[in-house]
């Protein structure tokens, strides 16, 4: 394992060295130390790499994020993993808002609790939250999955498209568009293997499942009064 | 934009290195207000009977000595005064409206920042290490402290309009956020009789807590009513004489963090900010739910 000391080499030295990799690379195990709540660490990596950071993380962290794993030894503030096109994000601690916000791929694992706004816009990233999720988590969600394992906040869904999500705990209330859904077999196994993947022991089948009621597709007529 | 950090110390032993202990939270926090910073410190309480003025002048060399022996000559009570920066606190057993009165009618040019028995407050514009030097604020010693760094957004970049703001004896705010409904609460809120030095949107959050405080709600009651009557974007740190509190807004859609040790409390709008404390990375983390207040201290 490679040791990088943030605190000496600033956040751009960090992640210059880490977008400097060829794909091919030796080199594919990193631990960042000192990260001292810095913004932006591990932005923008597209290489096969494994990159620890040692401790809390701040906005930002893990963004964009294509083919590495990146585990977090600590908290993260707003934003992590936010736009990441594949690979994993794990978090030891907990996380600020807008965790996983309009992730394309890959999965995001929050061990503790996520703040508001978790999954917004998600669209096609999968998350899994050992904890609760605040107040507007999956806004506008598109697709891709929010596995919530403690409970949820106010309007959870709102406005969701197509995303899926499983909420163990209790939902304060359901947003714009959001609607219990049956669990199939077929939802309890994609559910099982989100929890594997992410290492996290749940039985799925004490969550229930929420998604799109699909009314928001289309204009209604009906309601134009309302707009 | 806006930065805010506030650090109460739980272990006595800490009060010597309070100055210490909080200005690199401040500077950190310079990214997010670069034009102006404020503190408010609360040390060396006055004795019982005593108030202590935090009282300001643009201009650097005002008398401050002459403004004392005027002030006591009037108000035939003792009356001390330290000089620090262009501000000056000033310590006197006269009667809290006495000297304000007298203040007003002869040195309308002196602002009175901040006022009670153990805080102290400092705002002026400039980078937030500037002014943490221009105050000698890393030897302070105290029990807590709450800062702010400003990045303008509602009324001008001016020394009145930097934060922390006075909400009545020993009470001060600092805000990251805005708010929308200002100017209808500030007329409100001057015809309850309340005045305003400028047109900046936190004074009228500061205001109303002193003229709910004046109508005999605690603390706790006072921000749960402006909750409600406060519209927009916020996330308060409000320091008491002997604690502070944070709430947010209903959306908490300003950043806020909290952290506490056996040793000390800490907020702030990043957590960056609070890294640099002893312990920070085994401390207890989280981010304050919206509309919750958090108080440490105090009752």
């Amino acid at each position: 394992m490679i040791e990088i000391d943030l605190e000496k080499e600033g956040v751009r030295g960090v992640n210059s060295r880490l977008h400097s990799l060829p794909k091919d690379t030796n080199e594919r195990h990193w631990l960042i130390k000192n990260p001292m709540g810095q913004h932006a660490i591990a932005c923008g990596l597209d290489a096969p790499l494994t990159v620890e950071i040692g401790g809390h993380a701040g906005f930002y962290c893990g963004g964009m994020n294509k083919q590495a794993e990146i585990l977090v030894h600590g908290h993260v503030g707003p934003g992590v993993a936010e736009n990441m096109m594949s690979g994993i994000v794990r978090v030891a601690g907990n996380a600020s808002q807008s965790a996983g916000a309009t992730g394309n791929g890959g999965l995001l694992v929050i061990k503790g609790d996520a703040a508001s706004r978790c999954g917004i816009s998600m669209k096609g990233i999968d998350i899994v939250v050992g904890g609760s999720v605040g107040h507007m988590s999956a806004f506008m969600a598109q697709r891709g999955h929010l596995v919530v394992c403690g409970d949820a906040g106010e309007a959870l869904g709102d406005s969701i498209y197509e995303a899926r999500l499983y909420v163990r705990g209790k939902v304060d209330n359901l947003g714009a568009d959001c609607i219990e859904k049956k669990m199939t077999d077929h939802h309890l196994a994609k559910l099982a293997r989100l929890l594997d993947k992410a290492e996290i022991k749940a039985n799925p089948k004490d969550f229930r499942r929420f998604g799109s009621a699909r009314k928001l597709y289309n204009f209604n007529i009906d309601h134009a009064d309302a707009y | 934009m806006c930065g805010i950090v506030g650090l109460y110390l739980k272990n006595p032993k800490l009060q010597p290195k309070l100055g210490q202990l909080f200005k690199p939270m401040l500077i950190e926090m310079t990214s997010r207000g670069p034009d102006s910073a404020g503190v408010a410190i609360y040390r060396n309480p006055a004795k019982k009977g005593f108030t202590k003025f935090s009282l300001a002048h643009d201009d650097a060399k005002f008398g401050w000595k002459k403004l004392a022996a005027g002030l006591k000559a009037h108000t035939k009570k003792q009356v001390s005064v330290e000089q620090i920066g262009n501000h000056a606190i000033v310590t006197t057993n006269a009667k809290e409206e006495a000297v304000t009165t007298w203040l007003k009618a002869h040195h309308p040019q002196v602002r009175i920042v901040g006022s009670g028995q153990a805080i102290e407050i400092f705002k002026e514009t400039g980078l937030p290490e500037k002014v943490y030097e221009k105050f000698d604020l890393t030897k302070a010693k105290g029990s807590h402290i709450i800062g702010h760094t400003r990045m303008a957004t509602e009324s001008a970049v001016t020394t009145a309009g930097s934060h922390p703001f006075a909400t009545g004896a020993d009470l001060c705010l600092v805000h990251n956020g805005s708010l929308s409904n200002h100017n209808r609460l500030r007329d409100n809120l001057k015809r309850e009789g309340l005045e305003f030095q400028t047109e900046n949107d936190t004074e009228v959050a500061a205001a109303y807590m002193t003229w709910k405080l004046r109508q005999g709600a605690s603390l706790k009651e006072t921000l749960e009513a402006g909750i409600k009557d406060l519209d927009g974007f916020y996330t308060f740190c409000v320091g008491t004489h002997d604690g502070f509190a944070v709430v947010r807004d209903p959306i908490a859609c300003k950043h806020a963090v909290l952290a506490e040790t056996d040793d000390w409390v800490a907020m702030a709008t990043e957590f960056r900010a609070i890294a640099h404390l002893p312990g920070a990375d085994k401390a207890k983390i989280w981010e304050p739910e919206p509309q919750t207040i958090y108080n440490w201290g105090g009752h």
